[in-house]
């Protein structure tokens, strides 16, 4: 059997087993649903909320806003979706009990990545896909000058840049086999911030917006928006596109370099052992 | 000629730091819990070094943390060593773990699934990960799982419900599924009753007689090792301290009423009178943990003191 064999059927084996997990997990999974919905809506309500509260000198369009905060709702769940499911790389195995025997498997740790990024890309899609359906629902937002393709390239394109990001932190429960998984929060935080989720980051104080700068979250959000919101052609988009590419060009190979790093730290301090 | 499987050279494995953090060192004595520190890295294997030939079932003996685990962990390349080298068909798994994964498998003391999957779930997940797919993986997985006394309509239901016997029997079939040149058994039939462990035990001579496969088995039962074993080593804290066949280890004590003894007379001797010294040493670090803590408290040290006198009588 060839090696790419060999590769393809590793690949598939952590698509499988993860497919085969929110099977078995459906309802944890209905109740993360049901959460994602009512988080999505409660924040796309404050739209309406706005223009209620400042009443119409304010001239406050509801509508766009509530698109906004939709799109940032959206875009944010399948990113974070994305980045949980990659990061638990290594604390669903700490849970379950089963690191070591995954670990000593004759797989390459990128084909490893590449199993559960493959996976994490489609179910996110899947999942953001249902909250936006319930959302349209719910909103009746008008989507017929949106350019849905165009929005869904840029989510596709931030991916690879989140996923680098991801990569890096799943080093975390790898190091800290108590608290590890736990830190992960921190980074999405900071990324939740500084990317303009649910603001412009011209909002920010000066130092925070360099930040926003470097975030991928930030491009993604702009050209997601510019899609949706204004209907700018696919094309249109590449300024918002290059950055997320290149970011994810430098960052996958990192994430790998430095997991790889901490592996070989794991295995030589015994961290690897579920019990002692 | 015979080649060596395996060969374990010199190998020494630390755990913990032999630093302090900054923040120790700071404080001298305290760990922050009120604790004295503990004293530097723990020695799990101290230059043991020994071959398990091709074919032959190795048996490990040693008391609880006597460094089996740290040893079948080195060769399954989830540790490395601090010092000297191991090498798994020539190939050295520190420096050439894939080509070393591919020759392995494991069975640990715990048998370690995704739970709420099914035993066929579990182990097509880990057929694929060495390379097998296709139709032909479930009908071995269901030929290997009833071999091993499993009822077909358990294969599908989640392992959570299985018992810790039944467990351990997928475990095993996960092992041979991959069908290693090599496999380490970390106490597989611990906790197993023994209508499973008979039948668990006659699966390894079994894939030493048909398949030639090399094991390495760690055990607490001496009467499995005996059974099993071509050759048995004992480790006591770390160290390799005694390694021949069955029958030789015996003649090593002397003969108890003129009868011969068991391997378990032999695994007493060996390792008892240094169990025993291994008692005295806790006791005396715990009496000077005790002085430790009433120096730092103001307490008579002789409140404390005569209960672990007495134990010590004991």
């Amino acid at each position: 059997m060839t090696t790419a064999i060999q590769n393809i059927q590793a690949t598939y084996a952590f698509m499988e087993r993860n497919a085969n997990l929110v099977k078995r997990y459906w309802a944890w999974e209905l109740v993360w649903m049901t959460y994602s919905i009512a988080n999505s809506l409660s924040v796309s309500f404050i739209g309406l909320g706005m223009e209620a509260l400042s009443g119409q000198e304010a001239n406050i369009d509801g509508r766009f806003l509530v698109l906004y905060l939709v799109i940032g709702t959206l875009v944010w769940r399948y990113l974070t979706t994305v980045f949980y499911w990659i990061t638990e790389v290594i604390s669903i195995e700490r849970w379950e009990g089963t690191i070591e025997y995954t670990l000593m498997a004759p797989v390459r740790r990128v084909v490893h990545m590449a199993g559960q990024t493959i996976f994490a890309v489609f179910y996110g899609l899947f999942f953001t896909g249902v909250i936006m359906g319930v959302t349209v629902l719910i909103f009746d937002l008008d989507l017929s000058q949106a350019n849905v393709l165009g929005g869904l390239v840029m989510l596709v394109a931030g991916s690879f840049s989140f996923i680098g990001i991801s990569i890096m932190v799943s080093v975390l429960p790898l190091l800290f086999p108590e608290r590890g998984a736990q830190m992960t929060h921190i980074v999405i935080a900071v990324l939740l911030l500084v990317s303009g989720v649910y603001y412009p980051i011209e909002v920010l104080p000066k130092w925070l917006q360099v930040v926003g700068v470097a975030s991928p979250a930030t491009y993604v959000l702009d050209g997601v928006r510019l899609a949706l919101l204004e209907g700018t052609p696919t094309l249109s988009l590449w300024p918002q596109i290059w950055p997320v590419i290149l970011m994810g060009a430098a960052l996958i190979p990192a994430g790998l370099w430095v997991f790889n790093l901490a592996e070989r730290y794991a295995k030589r301090a015994g961290k690897l052992a579920r019990n002692g | 000629m015979t080649t060596n499987a395996i060969i374990v050279n010199k190998v020494t494995k630390r755990f913990g730091k032999s630093t302090p953090a900054l923040w120790r060192k700071l404080r001298p004595g305290k760990n922050g819990s009120g604790k004295p520190e503990a004293s530097g890295p723990v020695l799990a294997l101290d230059s043991v070094s020994f071959q398990v030939k091709q074919g032959e079932i190795f048996g490990v003996l040693g008391p609880n943390g006597s460094g089996k685990s740290t040893l079948i962990r080195l060769m399954a390349t989830l540790l490395l060593a601090d010092e000297g080298n191991v090498t798994v068909h020539g190939l050295d798994p520190a420096v050439t773990p894939l080509a070393v994964q591919q020759l392995i498998n494991r069975v640990s003391v715990e048998a370690s699934f995704f739970k709420k999957l099914s035993p066929m779930e579990n182990l097509i997940y880990g057929a694929r990960l060495y390379g097998m797919g296709g139709k032909e993986i479930r009908r071995r997985v269901v030929e290997i799982l009833t071999r091993l006394g499993l009822e077909k309509r358990s294969i599908y239901n989640p392992m959570e419900e299985m018992s810790r016997g039944m467990q351990q029997k997928v475990a095993i079939a996960r092992a041979l599924l991959s069908r290693p040149k090599i496999l380490l058994l970390d106490e597989p039939t611990t906790g197993l009753d023994p209508v499973s462990k008979r039948e668990v035990q006659a699966v390894v001579q079994e894939l030493k007689e048909r398949d030639g496969t090399t094991i390495l088995l760690t055990t607490h039962d001496m009467n499995e090792a005996e059974i099993l074993c071509d050759r048995v080593a004992i480790i006591h804290k770390g160290k390799l301290i005694a390694l021949d066949t069955p029958e030789a280890l015996k003649d090593l004590v002397p003969r108890l009423n003129g009868h011969k003894p068991s391997l378990e007379d032999v695994f007493i001797h060996l390792t008892g009178d240094k169990l025993k010294e291994e008692e005295k040493e806790d006791i005396e670090a715990a009496q000077s943990m005790v002085r430790a803590l009433t120096q730092e408290h103001q307490e008579p040290a002789d409140q404390i003191e005569p209960a672990l006198l007495e134990q010590e009588k004991e």
